[in-house]
């Protein structure tokens, strides 16, 4: 109670508190908790029939497989962009830095429909690529391309500014005790970064997860094969089951939940783990 | 929630409209009618002009016909609907009661003045020979089409195909095979007809692309005659978008009137024309003999016939475990 009154040296806690509830509340839990309700219209075992069902499974396993592969992937070369732009000098360097940002800001039915023009057997890409079997358009692998390309920003965005804090004499002090390249790499630098690339991972791959618009185009659709669970739930709405829709919404939300909550779990273990060996 | 936020958003439009004096109607509609509409809704506000000497502005929404439906359940204000099937008006009356259940008895020929069907088009030439619905189910031809759950219009070429398969193999067990094998050579289920088309056409995936007839033409007409051609099949579904007041939003807005007149004069000889101009088959006998040699002939069935309505149709083959899914189901 008595560290509870305690003013703190920013004034106005109880004002900012309140405001963060109220605007965490409007914005996130007043639209998921609808999710819920109109679950709830479903019973025990219809939910259960809705969300287990092997088409169901089989977007489940692609999307957060895809995403995951994706975020995997967008991790470490996220990393190596962020270590090229920060640590390096060259011209145009300042053009390459804007184009990490476009996925972001480009709509993703663009990049989707530009995506499949490359890919699709007579693009400039899938050209060269279908000759030796290799199919990316219409297949799961086109939802992988996909999903990295719209991951990318997160991982060099949330990694740039904690390579720029680096200070260089760390490094130095490293070489002059003995260390060589890869050591200091891995036993100085890698833990001071670790929890960006985590932050970056985990966002990266949150937003996979969600993507719909980039995906549709060059996934295929196929059933059992191609289908990403926003799809699905796209489909329930066309058929007016609302209750169905946001019983998948609900299985995406929880399993998104648990993933990132161990991430950060992760995240937090690293964090303490490298402040207790400096 | 998003019901409301919909609703007072689309009030603020409109009474942003209203505070010029001009009564505004909202046509929402669904993709391939925008031109039509474009050219309609400027016919129609000068007839009502000349006629009656008010002002009317008519706006305009389009997208797929189910998520239009969708919006309209969810509380876009909405004066006239004119989607793709019926199906999703029914959704309408049922599922926020806007207009009555018999809707589709308020207007000639079921509510729909103007139909289309669903016809083949093919690369120049016809490279692969594809002359009806039993050329799509041979070893190596490639077949683009929607998937029917996501794309209400797609849902007509599944019909189209199972009644052919019916009709020719003799019962439903035999065209439940015959549309399993067609699906087999679909490569790509786009989940709407405009991606579809740019699948068929921008990446030149597939041998043959089920489609309206009316998106058929247009599409010929916008990428020239010299990419692709119709095969018109031996039979083909009568498709039937209709259109509906939507009552207790014009009783609302007061514009009923307006709105009744609007769909009326789809009726009309002007609307039927433009509607022929744009592809879609009229209902007036005296228009459509007028513009016959504009389309193939086909023997075309209702579904109202051969499937017992949409509701029919709807629980057998689309709904979740329908013959749709079953197809998919190892």
């Amino acid at each position: 109670m008595g560290t509870f009154r305690q003013h703190s040296v920013l004034p106005g806690f109880n004002l900012a508190l309140g405001f963060t509830l109220l605007y965490l509340s409007l914005m996130v839990l007043i639209p998921i908790s609808a999710a819920f309700v109109r679950t709830a219209e479903l019973t025990l075992p219809e939910f259960w029939n809705v969300v287990m069902t092997p088409r169901v499974l089989a977007s489940y396993r692609l999307t957060f497989g895809a995403s995951f592969a994706a975020a995997l992937v967008n991790a470490i070369f996220g990393l190596l962009v962020a270590w090229v732009l920060v640590r390096y000098h060259f011209p145009g360097k300042k053009l390459i830095d804007a184009l990490v940002d476009l996925p972001f800001a480009l709509p993703t039915a663009v990049a989707g429909i530009a995506l499949t023009a490359l890919y699709a057997g007579n693009g400039w890409i899938g050209q060269y690529l279908e000759p030796l079997g290799l199919k990316v358009a219409f297949t799961p692998a086109g939802v992988f391309v996909a999903l990295t390309f719209i991951g990318l920003p997160f991982v060099v965005r949330t990694v740039q500014p904690v390579l720029e804090d680096l200070e260089p004499e760390l490094e130095e002090a490293a070489a002059t005790l003995g260390a060589n390249r890869l050591q200091t790499f891995l036993r100085v630098i890698f833990p001071a970064i670790f929890p960006a690339v985590i932050t970056g991972f985990a966002l990266a791959f949150a937003r996979a997860i969600g993507e719909y618009g980039s995906v549709i185009f060059i996934a295929g659709n196929m059933p059992m094969i191609s289908e990403i669970t926003p799809l699905l739930i796209i489909t329930k709405l066309e058929q007016y089951d609302y209750a169905g829709a946001t019983a998948l919404a609900v299985v995406m939300l929880v399993i998104s939940f648990v993933l990132l909550l161990i991430i950060n779990l992760l995240q937090w273990w690293s964090r303490s783990r490298s402040s207790s060996s400096v | 929630m998003k019901a409301w936020i919909t609703t007072s958003l689309t009030a603020i439009l409109l009474w942003g409209g209203n505070a010029w004096g001009d009564k505004t109607l909202l046509n929402v509609s669904y993709d391939p009618t925008r031109e039509l509409y474009q050219q309609f809704n400027s016919a129609f506000t000068k007839h009502w002009e000349s006629k009656t000497g008010e002002k009317v502005a008519v706006k305009q929404s389009h997208g797929g016909s189910g998520k239009q439906a969708r919006s309209v359940i969810d509380g876009l204000d909405a004066d006239v609907v004119t989607l793709g099937l019926a199906k999703d008006i029914d959704e309408i009356a049922e599922k926020a009661s806007l207009l009555p259940a018999d809707w589709q008895k308020r207007l000639p020929h079921n509510s729909t003045p103007y139909t289309s069907t669903i016809v083949l088009l093919v690369r120049k030439g016809n490279p692969k020979n594809i002359k009806d619905w039993d050329d799509l189910v041979k070893p190596g031809v490639a077949v683009i089409t929607p998937n029917p759950k996501t794309s209400g219009g797609a849902r007509w070429n599944y019909l189209a195909a199972w009644e052919y398969g019916k009709r020719t193999y003799g019962d439903d067990a035999k065209a439940k095979e015959f549309v399993a094998k067609l699906y087999r050579n679909v490569p790509v289920l786009d989940s709407g007809a405009r991606g579809s088309t740019t699948t068929f056409v921008e990446r030149g995936i597939g041998d043959v692309f089920i489609s309206w007839e009316n998106e058929a033409f247009l599409a010929i007409r916008e990428l020239g005659p010299d990419k692709f051609e119709i095969v018109a099949p031996s039979i083909s579904i009568l498709a039937e978008p209709s259109v509906a007041v939507v009552d207790k939003v014009a009783d609302k807005k007061g514009t009923r009137t307006i709105a009744e007149a609007y769909l009326r004069y789809l009726y009309s000889d002007t609307g039927q024309e433009i509607a022929a101009k744009n592809f879609y088959r009229p209902t007036n006998a005296a228009i459509a003999a007028k513009y016959a040699s504009q389309f193939p002939r086909i023997k075309l069935f209702r579904i109202d016939d051969a499937f017992g309505g949409w509701k029919n149709a709807h629980k057998l083959h689309f709904a979740d475990g329908g013959t749709f899914d079953q197809i998919y189901q190892k």
